[in-house]
């Protein structure tokens, strides 16, 4: 009785919400589990199959909705919070939403992106069968602390686990792979030095085990590499998925291995560190057991969420959005910016509400100095703390950073000003105004 | 004129963007002409050929390591600091020049530059502070992340807390100033916001070096923007 109230207010609060035009999607999974705390393990024990945990800093949300997409196109019913909203409640509305009113839940799968703090309360309630950790960078330093403890938050969470589970690694990035000296493991991994290398801050340079400093015989950016650890004898695990031959010249094009299997991946994505999304989706897929033949498809009829480099067309030329919300992202944008050899203009936006992160600092850490072989015209500062964004701009060697809000009239000044693309990178509060500022700039222009 | 500028172990003491000190000195002295070099610390430093050392501040696991580096030169740093040597230290640097700071419950010898202790609490004290800083006579502004609380005996703060927490809860005083040393839980880039004590970093150095030197005044609209933001929004309504 009390599962079918919490059920039935849920959906009020779903329908209500809808009516609001309200984006919440965790509302309604929070008063469910007020009403009856159980809520949660009494659907997601109804799962058929197999439940898929994605956790990790950069590449959630990718990961989640390319496997979620994956699973769905055999005929599959899942359960998905492909919305981004990763803790309790937001997992929680992702099951309601799915449920009968009477507590019925029909899936065969659920795959959740969940909060790498929120994976060990999320473990108690979810039966995991397996979890995908994309990475692990510094990123809101200010709630987690540091990256120190979210190794340990997630080491937690996988003591927690009472079921048989296996972890899905990225097994380039040291501060993961060492899981599975502890846990059952498959490693994805990307085997060709592609010259990525730049001289960034490296957050996992100390070896996990013994403290001394890692080597590696190559590194694609951050710690995501070839690691080895000369003095302990750590180091990277052969990737059971690896990713070779790459192509990033016009679409982006590179084999798997996997199993004495190769199979040929041709998307239409941009950013290096979609290969990593692309290799976690698969491998994730692939374990399941689930047919392969039409995954191309999947990958390329992929839409990519909201702002992440994802392309408006307005007055006849591109503007692209990417959501940029720590400095990984930020330097994996950048990147992005130097492989379109286009003369293109630049608007950074950054804020620091709670979501954003409330520490800047890292903005240190972004290697903006980079950006001087990105062929840019214009560059521009924007959001709450436009100020500091403009003096690591400065400082980075463009004296003609403008600082300005990201507000209509300013967006549309700047895009029909030239023929030049124009690339908004924004971080998480800046991104649904600012999409929603160009949905209108499209629809307007056509 | 020439200064060179030794940054402490960058590779391990980063947790924080800490390069934005780095490029804010490097920057003004450029801007009016004067020489300097950038040395990266990995082993020892040569304190004979240093005027100014950053140290900067990192995870836990990362401070014990450059923690136990140090101590090898412990005796030489105290001379540094005691003969006017220029040295900044952030966030967990600042803890380690102190006789003692702990780690998980657990006392750690610091490097013994100053008579002052670190304790960790459970809480952590984290935002935006603003202090009053009567070496620049001015506000200085950053940001502070630690769980630590620091009792600096009577040394002088480094500034009076406007904003935020300090060296402990109580929201009073900040860091320590001592000779041409500032050590602060003020985290990462200080200075770039802060032209001032970047400025008053440098004159301390070059004063040590040369004697009396003026340094010509640079526009810094785009600093000081960042800066006044801060004030702004944090003291409008606590204006004494």
């Amino acid at each position: 009785m009390r599962k079918m109230l919490a059920i039935i207010a849920a959906k009020i609060s779903i329908i209500l919400g809808k009516i609001l035009g309200k984006k919440s999607s965790s509302t309604p999974g929070t008063i469910a589990r007020k009403i009856c705390p159980d809520i949660l393990k009494h659907l997601a024990k109804q799962v058929k199959e197999k439940t898929i945990l994605v956790c990790g800093t950069n590449g959630k949300t990718t990961t989640t909705n390319l496997l979620y997409s994956l699973i769905k196109n055999e005929g599959k019913e899942v359960v998905c919070n492909n919305v981004g909203a990763n803790m309790l409640d937001g997992i929680t509305c992702a099951f309601v939403t799915k449920a009968s009113i009477f507590g019925k839940l029909n899936a065969d799968y659920a795959v959740l992106e969940c909060d790498e703090a929120y994976l060990r309360h999320v473990v108690k309630h979810v039966n995991a069968d397996r979890i995908v950790i994309t990475n692990l960078f510094r990123d809101q330093l200010d709630r987690y602390g540091e990256i120190d403890a979210t190794v340990k938050l997630l080491d937690e969470a996988f003591s927690n686990i009472k079921n048989d589970f296996e972890l899905i690694l990225n097994g380039d990035d040291p501060l993961c792979a060492h899981y599975a000296d502890k846990y059952k493991a498959k490693f994805y991994g990307i085997s060709e030095d592609k010259n990525l290398k730049k001289n960034e801050i490296k957050e996992g340079r100390f070896c996990l085990k013994c403290q001394s400093e890692l080597s590696y015989n190559f590194c694609h950016y951050s710690q995501l590499g070839d690691f080895y650890c000369p003095k302990c004898g750590y180091k990277r695990h052969a990737p059971h998925y690896d990713a070779v031959n790459i192509d990033l010249d016009n679409k982006m094009k590179f084999d798997i291995k996997y199993n004495n299997h190769t199979i040929t991946l041709d998307v239409n994505y941009k950013g290096f560190y979609n290969i990593y999304n692309i290799l976690a989706a698969f491998s994730a897929y692939n374990e399941l057991g689930l047919d392969l033949t039409n995954i191309n498809n999947v990958f390329n009829s992929y839409k990519p969420q909201i702002g992440r480099m994802e392309t408006f067309r307005i007055n006849n030329k591109d503007v692209i959005l990417n959501l940029s919300k720590n400095g990984a992202g930020f330097n994996q944008a950048i990147s992005t910016l130097i492989n379109d050899q286009r003369e293109k203009d630049v608007f950074f936006v950054l804020n620091d509400a709670p979501s954003d992160g409330t520490d800047i600092t890292w903005l240190w850490d972004v290697d903006f100095e980079y950006l001087k072989n990105a062929n840019i015209n214009s560059i521009y500062s924007g959001g709450i703390r436009k100020d500091d964004l403009a003096i690591r701009i400065l400082y980075a060697g463009f004296d003609n950073v403008k600082v300005m809000d990201n507000t209509k009239d300013n967006l549309k000044d700047i895009i029909f000003a030239s023929d030049r693309p124009v690339y908004l990178l924004v971080n998480y509060t800046a991104l649904f105004d600012t999409q929603n500022i160009l949905k209108s700039l499209e629809k307007s222009s056509k | 004129m020439k200064l060179t500028i030794g940054h402490i172990y960058p590779d391990i003491l980063n947790l924080y963007g800490d390069k934005g000190n780095i490029v804010s000195l490097s920057r003004r002295l450029k801007l009016r002409n004067i020489d300097f070099e950038i040395v990266i610390i990995e082993d020892k430093i040569d304190f004979a050929n240093i005027d100014i050392l950053i140290l900067g501040g990192g995870s836990d696991r990362d401070t014990l390591i450059a923690n136990n580096k140090l101590q090898k030169q412990k005796d030489e740093l105290k001379n540094f600091v005691e003969s006017d040597g220029t040295l900044l230290a952030l966030c967990s640097g600042y803890h380690i020049l102190g006789k003692e700071f702990k780690i998980n419950e657990k006392a750690i010898d610091g490097l013994g530059i100053f008579d002052i202790t670190t304790k960790q609490i459970k809480n952590r004290l984290i935002g935006n502070i603003i202090l009053e800083c009567e070496c620049i006579n001015n506000t200085v502004v950053g940001f502070e992340n630690h769980n630590t609380i620091t009792d600096i005996k009577d040394y002088t703060p480094f500034g009076i807390v406007k904003y935020g927490y300090g060296n402990s809860e109580e929201k009073t005083y900040e860091g320590l100033i001592y000779k041409n040393t500032i050590a602060t839980n003020l985290h990462g880039p200080l200075l770039p916001k802060n032209p001032r004590l970047t400025d008053y970093i440098l004159n301390n150095a070059l004063n040590k070096k040369y004697g009396d030197v003026s340094l010509s005044p640079l526009d810094d609209t785009f600093e000081n923007n960042a800066h006044d933001y801060i004030i702004k929004r944090f003291l409008k309504n606590s204006v004494n």
